[in-house]
């Protein structure tokens, strides 16, 4: 078994709180892990993507192939795309559809969509909305976390006990707020794929 | 002991702890900030009372460091690979003093360039220093070689590089510990001149130093950090150096090596280990995540052996960092790439955050430039070197810490006056004191804008050095009170702002502005912290 992600944002949008709740679940599940992030000058409005590879079996490179990824899970629609020479023939790209919009030539959303649901393998959710709903506009990224779910060989409640672990010291309402947003992501993908 | 996931810079950090280390020694630095950052959170090192401050400069931490294996303690000191080039003074000659308690140089390389300046390659300097390198493949080996690495710089009596790759540093893992060492106890070195270097002992040192070198390579032809892992199909053997070795076996099926590989991870280079190699292949593939420096010793001058493929002879890019890709190209594979990028796609620079106050203050220098023509920003290394970007435009120079102020002198020497400095206040008390009292002393035409955030804000909000003390700092320094100015750079004060610079452009002698406004990064954190405490 082998799940290779490539997670993908722009710089502050939490993609790393993603990883590390996927990471603790995966630590709980005795898969090898390898994630390899970015730090640094990107993380200032920059574009930036985080591979994340589990397996059961010892996994030699901290960076993904190209056409190898199993999964393009973005927060960012532009964003989604700039991954795709990484993504594998029957590969999933799971993308949030609000834009972040902090540069001058930013493209038409519509010219977005259209190349993402060119993808026979996509799933285009409105995160910042699900989120909302599910009590904080705050936790969009785990709703996006909830929407890639399916795609993992992680059981739904490793991820959950990995949102327990995660938020914990934050307090219990935000364990809640999250899990609920958890939920909402997976059952959008199970109602849609 | 449990596993822990961990970064490859949080591993160095545990390994050293677990090691035995008395004291951490750093200047943040991106591909090495989270070393001294986990220490600092580290509970375990709380209750050792492990000394785990930032230092004023890679300089003074290198020092520092030293100062710490003198008293016969082990030491760590970490830095980004320009780092290094700040610390190089205290570094080529603490191989010639020889080290007390055991003592690890942690020089974080980043080869493509993510957040630097260049791509240079830290092996070189300990090659030349002829000290030992340990270079990790993973995770485990950099928890490993920070444990083990006290050990063999006492051993050998020299300091230890652990040089490491943006890629590692920060790419996560599962780690496994090691029996936590006991520190060691005070003690002075046995000999009382050993770390004097008067010419004369100096020689004797240095001779010994090179005495050395058989010990050296005798730890590394069996360090079980360099292997051998033999192929049947010996027209060509690799060697891959450092994380260059997970590339490799990335593209090998189920970890089936049809080539021999030696896997390089201590130096001096086994020479043992690496002629054995060379004699039973037809030819070699040198695979390193850097410059190509173990392909150029294989190679010598003439490159009269056997052929030797990798980043000279085009095998290789001769820039950036490996990954996978690259490597199975070298190795005739073939590669299936997904789908091209569509050209929807747009750039996304990084950029000054919204509310930042190096926005104002070039919005307000801005304005007054435009009386004298561009070309005249002559700023440093940090967050408001992005003001080189649009919308600013506005920056002409970003080259090393400190040379804003230093550079703006001799371009002013040569004619182009007023010209203006732009550092941030981490920048300014790394290295831009010295330059500002060069300028004070010959009263350059020049104006030094020290934008003040409180923090050193591009490596992520580690403390400044001098918050609070930059206005005393620049009197005792001798700038001149009347062209000594504080202001606060917010929209309201536009008006005054730019008034008081151009007031200072025209001045034909030193002036220091500071714009003074807290980082948003660390104001937005502060204010969630203290919201989180009232709770
Ligand atoms: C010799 C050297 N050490 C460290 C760095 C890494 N570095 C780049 S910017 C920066 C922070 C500068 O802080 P400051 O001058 O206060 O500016 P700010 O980012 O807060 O605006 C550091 C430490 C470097 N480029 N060169």
């Amino acid at each position: 078994m082998k799940n290779d992600i490539i997670l993908a944002g722009v710089g502050g949008q939490g993609i790393l709180s993603i990883a590390a709740a996927i990471g603790l679940a995966a630590v709980k599940n005795n898969l090898h892990i390898k994630q390899s992030e970015v730090h640094g000058m990107s993380q200032r409005g920059g574009d930036v993507q985080s591979h994340l590879r589990l397996s059961d079996k010892p996994i030699a490179s901290d960076l993904i192939p190209k056409g190898k990824a199993d999964l393009i899970l973005s927060v960012e629609p532009m964003e989604a795309l700039r991954y795709l020479p990484f993504l594998s023939k029957d590969g999933w790209l799971v993308t949030n559809i609000t834009p972040f919009n902090n540069i001058p030539d930013y493209p038409g959303l519509e010219d977005i969509l259209k190349q993402i649901k060119s993808f026979p393998n996509h799933i285009a959710i409105d995160a910042d909305t699900i989120a909302k709903q599910a009590g904080s506009s705050r936790s969009s990224n785990i709703v996006m976390l909830g929407a890639a779910s399916p795609f993992l060989d992680i059981p739904f409640e490793r991820l959950e006990d990995g949102i327990r672990q995660l938020f914990g010291k934050k307090g219990e309402e935000l364990v809640n707020t999250n899990l609920k947003a958890l939920k909402a992501g997976r059952d959008f993908t199970e109602k849609n794929r | 002991m449990e596993k822990l996931l961990l970064l490859g810079d949080e591993a160095i950090a545990q390994g050293a702890i677990d090691g035995g280390l008395s004291g951490i020694y750093a200047y943040p630095g991106t591909p090495s900030t989270e070393i001294m950052e986990f220490v600092q959170g580290s509970k375990q090192a709380e209750e050792l009372s492990i000394h785990r401050t930032w230092s004023a400069n890679e300089k003074t931490a290198m020092e520092a460091a030293l100062g710490m294996s003198y008293a016969g303690k082990r030491a760590m000191v970490c830095f980004k690979h320009v780092g290094l080039n700040v610390a190089a003074d205290a570094f080529v000659n603490a191989s010639i003093t020889g080290v007390n308690g055991g003592l690890i140089v942690v020089s974080a390389d980043d080869p493509s360039m993510h957040s630097s300046q260049n791509e240079q390659d830290s092996r070189f300097y300990a090659k030349f220093s002829l000290i030992p390198i340990l270079e990790p493949s993973n995770q485990q080996e950099a928890y490993e070689m920070a444990y083990y690495g006290f050990e063999l710089s006492e051993k050998l009596n020299v300091p230890v590089m652990l040089r490491i790759t943006t890629r590692l540093a920060h790419s996560r893992a599962g780690v496994q510990r090691s029996q936590v060492k006991k520190q060691n106890q005070l003690h002075l070195p046995s000999d009382p001149r050993q770390f004097v270097l008067l010419p004369a002992i100096a020689r004797k040192n240095y001779k010994k130093l090179l005495g050395m070198q058989p010990s050296m390579d005798i730890e590394s032809e069996k360090s079980t950090f360099n292997t051998f892992i033999n192929g049947s199909d010996k027209k060509l053997g690799v060697i891959a150096a450092g994380l260059a070795y997970n590339y490799l076996m990335e593209n090998y099926i189920d970890g089936k090596n049809p080539n021999p590989i030696l896997k390089i991870c201590q130096y001096p280079l086994p020479h043992k280990q690496v002629a054995d190699l060379y004699n039973q292949c037809d030819s070699l593939l040198i695979l390193e995540d850097g410059a190509p420096m173990i392909e150029e010793m294989m190679k010598g001058f003439l490159n009269l052996g056997k052929p030797i493929h990798g980043r000279l002879d085009g095998t290789l890019p001769r820039d950036g960092e490996l990954n996978p890709n690259i490597v199975a190209k070298a190795l005739g594979m073939a590669i299936q790439e997904g789908q091209e990028v569509p050209e929807v796609v747009k750039n996304r620079p990084p950029s000054l955050c919204q509310g930042c106050g190096h926005r104002d203050v070039f919005e307000d220098l801005n304005e007054v430039l435009k009386e004298y023509g561009t070309g005249r920003v002559f700023s440093d290394i940090g967050c408001y070197t992005l003001a080189a970007l649009p919308p600013f435009n506005s920056v002409n120079s970003c080259v090393d810490m400190g040379a804003s102020i230093t550079m703006a002198i001799g371009a002013a020497d040569a004619g182009l006056i007023p010209a203006v400095s732009v550092i941030g206040d981490s920048t300014f008390t790394h290295s831009g004191m010295t330059g500002l009292l060069d300028a004070v002393n010959k009263n350059a035409p020049i104006t030094v804008i020290i934008s003040d955030n409180s923090t050193t804000g591009m490596t992520g909000g580690q403390d400044s050095a001098a918050t609070g003390r930059l206005f005393e700092i620049c009197q005792g320094i001798g700038v001149h009170p009347d062209h000594l100015k504080i202001i606060t750079p917010l929209k309201k004060n536009h008006e005054e702002n730019v008034r008081i610079i151009r007031e200072e452009l025209e001045y034909k002698g030193l002036s220091v502005i500071i714009p003074q406004r807290e980082c948003i990064q660390t104001f937005a954190r502060r204010k969630k912290a203290e919201k989180n405490e009232s709770n």
